[in-house]
């Protein structure tokens, strides 16, 4: 199941010229941007493990280039994104999108949890979490 | 289990990248090119002459600078013919005492070879060791890249570069960013241009224990020191742009000063001159307010004979 999470989630996964081009609107904006990795898809898994420190004062997306790739070359198999904050008024993420994921995605089963008066829990178990982190995806 | 696939129709895989130089066709063998139309279409004029302008002296840079931009103009009208595609190594060496016009060369530099299509940006981060080199095992390496990426699509300007290398120390943390450098200077040709500067015969001894580091360097540049006249007429232009001037009797005053100034230790050319300056401008500031009296346009802009008098350079007299 192909995972959508975070902006253009919903089109073909971007090139590097399309994702060097986002960069470069993030930079152009003044947007600080990170890289981060996780090899657990759950959707409310929000804290994924950090590539290095935020990049701070780029003015060319090629450094963020650079780093994505090299993330790439450790984490082969990972969901990678990249995050661009918006440090001004907003305060916030502005921008934050997959530039990596893994070749084979298992997606998810549904439990059902039987609860007392007859009421059901339902949860959402990502296939690959029954395997041990870091081999998730080999 | 089925997606939520919400995907429009897939947009067509080979769409022009949207920020990229348009592709250029080959030229035919019998075609020609308009030099002066090329030249004008750079706009790499306008950073030479302005180059010409900023700057007293330095001829023999500006003729330097003048080559290799020719040669990068006339390497991208090759390109366009099908010659020798493969960039041109462009890191480069500045000589030169301090305050000869180093980074002020380097900035103009970097906006160049912007306009030349060499460098996507154009920027320049002027770095010392202390910005490259960290203070504790793998500390340096990220520091080191931090700043590369800061740098890329521009100059990467490392002011006395030799102090990355110390010889008394074998572990020290520069050898870990030279490292880096090289690599980066070898594999990131097309993103970054690195200057490194600072004096002549250090900058030798540093070449001579990093041989990778002198192979990759394409064009060295010495910077002279300043004649009397050329640092005379520097303080002139600084005093224009700053909207003073010299009263007649200061002008020999001011040379008197600089001619002792030379002498001194510690000699910063251009940036002594400045320095010397804003000080004059200090005196003559605290000299109006002490005089009190009634000051009209000709009192603020002229500097008098003890605006310099007053500074250090004369106490040995
Ligand atoms: N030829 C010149 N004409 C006018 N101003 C100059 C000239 N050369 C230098 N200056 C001025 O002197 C100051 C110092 O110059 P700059 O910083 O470029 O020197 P530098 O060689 O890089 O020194 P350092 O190596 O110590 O950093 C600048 O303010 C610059 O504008």
């Amino acid at each position: 199941m192909r995972i959508t999470q975070g902006t253009f989630s919903y089109l073909p996964d971007l090139t590097d010229d399309e994702i060097t081009a986002q960069v470069a609107y993030a930079l152009g904006n003044g947007w600080p941007c990170s890289v981060e990795f996780t090899d657990d898809p759950h959707p409310r898994n929000v804290y994924w493990e950090m590539w290095g420190l935020p990049m701070f004062d780029l003015v060319d997306p090629a450094g963020v280039l650079q780093e994505i790739n090299d993330c790439r070359r450790a984490y082969p198999a990972h969901y990678i994104r990249l995050n661009a904050y918006d440090a001004g008024v907003h305060q916030t993420m502005a921008l934050s999108f997959l530039v990596q994921r893994p070749a084979e995605e298992p997606g998810f089963r549904l439990d059902r949890e039987e609860h007392g008066d007859r009421r059901i829990r339902y949860r959402l178990h990502p296939y690959v979490l029954d395997r041990p982190a870091g081999q998730r995806y080999t | 289990m089925t997606s939520f696939d919400m995907r429009g129709p897939a947009p067509s895989p080979d769409e022009p990248e949207p920020d990229g130089p348009p592709a250029v066709e080959t030229l035919p063998e019998g075609a020609t090119v308009d030099l002066i139309q090329e030249r004008a279409d750079s706009h790499i004029d306008e950073v030479l002459d302005q180059l010409d302008t900023d700057l007293v002296g330095l001829a023999t840079v500006k003729t330097r600078i003048r080559e290799i931009a020719a040669l990068l103009l006339i390497d991208r009208l090759r390109a366009r013919f099908g010659l020798s595609a493969s960039r041109p190594n462009l890191h480069m060496c500045f000589t030169g005492s301090p305050g000869t016009g180093k980074t002020t060369v380097a900035m103009r530099l970097a906006e160049l070879l912007h306009r030349l299509g060499y460098l996507r940006r154009g920027h320049l981060v002027a770095v010392t060791r202390d910005d490259l080199v960290g203070q504790y095992v793998g500390h340096t390496a990220p520091k080191t890249k931090e700043v590369v990426k800061r740098a890329m699509g521009g100059v990467l300007f490392i002011d006395e570069a030799y102090y990355l290398y110390r010889t008394e120390n074998e572990r020290d943390y520069g050898q870990e960013s030279i490292e880096i450098l090289l690599q980066m200077m070898e594999n990131d040709r097309d993103d970054i241009v690195v200057v490194l500067a600072g004096y002549r015969d250090r900058m030798d001894s540093f070449f001579a224990s990093n041989p990778g580091m002198s192979s990759r360097i394409a064009h060295h540049i010495d910077f002279p020191d300043y004649s009397e006249e050329e640092l005379a007429a520097i303080g002139d232009m600084m005093l224009r742009d700053a909207g003073y001037r010299l009263g007649a009797e200061t002008v020999p005053v001011f040379r008197e000063y600089l001619r002792r100034r030379q002498e001194q230790p510690r000699f910063a050319n251009a940036r002594s001159v400045r320095n010397a300056l804003e000080r004059a401008r200090l005196r003559h500031a605290g000299r109006l307010l002490a005089a009190g009296d009634r000051v009209g346009i000709e009192e603020l802009t002229t500097l008098q004979p003890e605006d310099f008098l007053g500074s250090r350079v004369f106490d040995s007299a």
